[in-house]
């Protein structure tokens, strides 16, 4: 029964992975492969914080969320967005963005390279035991997990009770009918990019408390996060967030009642089902 | 005075350009580059006769960068600077510096393959260090012996190193075989169970990756016939980001005994969730990295106990030397394993090369056969191209890890039984 937490929890982390690519696919259209770099970024500021400052590793994200925001937004403007423009259809952008996205990735690991080295980084931040039901799950899983929930719940409230949500709702659904009806949607996009940057780093600082890091495993996490949105629908932030605990809750059922070495097995073979059988993700609209 | 000088060489230097403007300009072009090229040559020869390229391939981005930055790269930097400081080589013509050629081969064999290529028939390299971890130096093998490098190897283990020796006459094994570290752990596992510290039932998981695997398979039946009851055997992905299910299933079997044939993330993560989790065993043993300075400093106090592969004499008049010159070269410290057998392995070389006195390769692989040398980490012989002695287990003991386990090292710690977390 514990599995649940357990589930919960890695859910939670999955989550954090994925919301920042959802946003920068599925409003902005980037599929960007550069954005596991961003976490891994975010991960080596709150170790940086925590080890050099003694300060909270989640104190880094007052300073990484800002940074990762203007970064990406800078990277949406001058980067993809000249991509946008010139793309005649939406299979070109996709080809476009990734081979861009992709250079742009190799970039930001040969940065982080330079600055901190080719090791692994690693430290001990509240890792306790905090029983639960008699249990005991390690208390900076569940920081990051209540940590997750903020997050997705400001998310949540931001995206559908918000006029500026709705914006970028509009923006996902439909980019073309969104520009007629006057919404400015380069400028909502360029937001929506550097909104999922900032997450991402947000999301690194949060992992870093009890993963292990060096700066080539960004790619580990782009693709777990790719798996996400494309599996939870790509143009809803709701469906990457359930389908981000269902996969949690998933992987750690069969890691704990049928085989931990067919954890990944397991993912991918829900992945391809639901491709065969939903194309458009568990959560998405099938378009017209 | 001065102002007529001026005057004087600046017409001169007119006259000498309206002499050049009446010749052939062409004529005049050629012999210039001429000059130039032969001075430029001359120039490159008494370069050539000064230094000794060494060519190194290891690397730098890829799945294996963060180990190899660890162990393979400050070593190929503190061996260079070390000797350049000397005054380089010591060859019959005289002392030649150390020119270093370095490639990032990106893990993957295919680049190693293509720079060791290069290095041979581009750069011209007069030596080729080898290259980092078993699948790598592997597939390099062949082109260091199609052209005649010896290949001392430090971060390869495998099981087919008679094979291997064979067929390269040129390649030597240093850090030992699979069996033999699977083999340890079972020994030292026998020997509690016989003090009747520990009980028999060990729970065994291992990443699902070359070395990880072949470890676990090579560990079951050695531990069988060591008389130990495997009770949990499970294997989990490389990278995965929960291992929580994982611990929690050894710790419901009940072990005596957890061994873990894990890479550096899922070294690090097994270790902090049985931490969490409670998982106490007597004998905890998790392998790669746990040699690394970063899992004490992680862990502190609870890694004392705490077995691993590999392990070294920290205590040595050398060994203390080595750490200290890595430390102020690198600005970092070594790992407790290979590091130091990596620079051991540059030591062979740079003792062949002077003992030869040239950069004859074919002279100095057989020197390397034929002689015993003094390193870091003790005397080391080949035998059939294979050193024979080697650590196999280490432990935390008081934040340093210690060897406790060895094919024939002296200095080996006598093993402590782990505490409680």
């Amino acid at each position: 029964m514990d599995f649940i937490i357990t589930g919960l929890l890695l859910g939670g982390a999955y989550a954090l992975i994925a919301v920042g690519l959802q946003l920068q696919y599925g409003v902005a259209r980037i599929m960007n492969l550069a954005n596991g770099e961003m976490l891994v970024a975010g991960a080596f500021g709150a170790f940086w914080v925590f080890t050099a400052h003694q300060l909270s590793p989640f104190l880094s994200v007052l300073v990484t969320v800002p940074i990762g925001f203007a970064l990406n937004w800078a990277i949406y403007r001058y980067l993809m967005q000249p991509l946008v423009k010139r793309a005649r259809n939406h299979g070109q952008l996709e080809v476009d963005s990734i081979l861009s996205t992709f250079g742009l990735a190799f970039i930001f690991v040969g940065v982080m390279v330079a600055m901190f080295g080719g090791e692994y980084f690693t430290y001990e931040y509240l890792a306790r035991p905090f029983r639960i039901l008699g249990e005991p799950y390690a208390l900076n899983r569940l920081v990051a997990f209540a940590f997750s929930v903020v997050v997705c719940i400001c998310l949540y409230i931001c995206l559908n009770r918000t006029r500026a949500g709705l914006t970028i709702r509009a923006v996902a659904v439909n980019p073309a009918s969104a520009q007629l009806v006057g919404i400015d949607v380069p400028r909502v996009s360029a937001f929506a990019f550097a909104m999922g940057g900032a997450l991402a780093a947000a999301g690194g600082a949060s992992l870093s408390t009890f993963l292990t890091f060096d700066a080539f495993v960004g790619v580990i996490f782009t693709l777990k996060a790719l798996v996400i949105v494309i599996m939870g629908g790509v143009t809803d932030t709701r469906g990457a967030i359930l389908t981000a605990f269902i996969l949690g809750l998933a992987e750690t059922f069969v890691a704990t009642y049928v085989d931990p070495g067919l954890t990944l097995a397991a993912a991918y073979v829900l992945f391809m089902l639901v491709l065969l059988f939903r194309p458009q993700g568990i959560f998405g609209q099938r378009t017209s | 005075m001065t102002l007529r000088m001026v005057h004087c060489v600046l017409l001169t230097m007119k006259q000498f350009w309206e002499e050049i403007e009446k010749m052939d300009k062409r004529a005049f072009l050629k012999s210039a580059a001429l000059a130039l090229a032969g001075s430029l040559y001359l120039m490159g020869v008494a370069q050539a006769a000064d230094t000794i390229k060494i060519g190194a391939v290891a690397p730098k981005t890829g799945p294996l960068a963060a180990g190899a930055a660890i162990t393979h790269w400050p070593n190929v930097r503190l061996w260079v600077s070390e000797v350049n400081a000397r005054g380089g080589l010591k060859l019959k013509t005289g002392r030649v510096k150390i020119e270093l050629i370095e490639y990032d081969d990106r893990t993957s064999p295919g680049e190693t393959i293509k720079a060791v290529q290069r290095l041979a028939t581009q750069d011209k390299a007069d030596f080729i260090l080898a290259p980092y971890g078993s699948g790598l130096n592997l597939a390099a093998a062949p082109i260091y012996a199609k052209y005649g490098y010896p290949q001392i190897t430090s971060t390869s283990i495998t099981d087919k190193i008679g094979p291997l020796t064979k067929r390269y006459p040129g390649i030597f094994f240093t850090l030992g075989t699979t069996t033999s570290f699977a083999g340890a752990v079972a020994d030292i596992l026998k020997k509690m169970v016989a003090a009747g510290q520990i009980g028999k039932r060990v729970a065994m998981v291992n990443v699902a990756a070359a070395f990880g695997i072949e470890l676990a398979n090579a560990a079951r039946p050695i531990f069988k016939k060591a008389g130990l009851e495997i009770v949990y055997d499970k294997s989990y992905p490389l990278g995965t980001q929960d291992l929580s299910p994982i611990v929690k299933g050894a710790k419901a079997a009940k072990p005596d005994a957890f061994v873990a044939w894990s890479y550096p993330p899922d070294t690090f993560g097994l270790t902090a969730q049985a931490k969490i989790q409670g998982l106490n065993t007597k004998a905890f043993y998790t392998a790669v990295a746990t040699a690394f300075p970063a899992f004490g400093g992680k862990f502190g106090k609870s890694a004392d106990g705490i077995l691993g592969a590999g392990g070294v004499n920290p205590d040595t008049p050398e060994m203390q030397a080595y750490f200290a010159a890595h430390k102020r070269v690198n600005g970092k410290p070594a790992d407790f394993w290979a590091s130091a057998m990596v620079y051991a392995t540059y030591q062979v070389l740079e003792q062949a090369i002077e003992g030869v006195g040239s950069t004859d390769r074919k002279a100095v692989t057989a020197y390397i056969k034929a002689n015993t040398f003094k390193t870091v980490i003790g005397p080391i012989r080949f035998k059939n191209q294979n050193n024979e002695k080697f650590w196999t287990v280490g432990q935390w003991q008081g934040g340093k890890f210690y060897g406790v386990s060895s094919t024939g090292r002296p200095g080996a710690k006598p093993v402590q039984v782990k505490k409680d977390w």
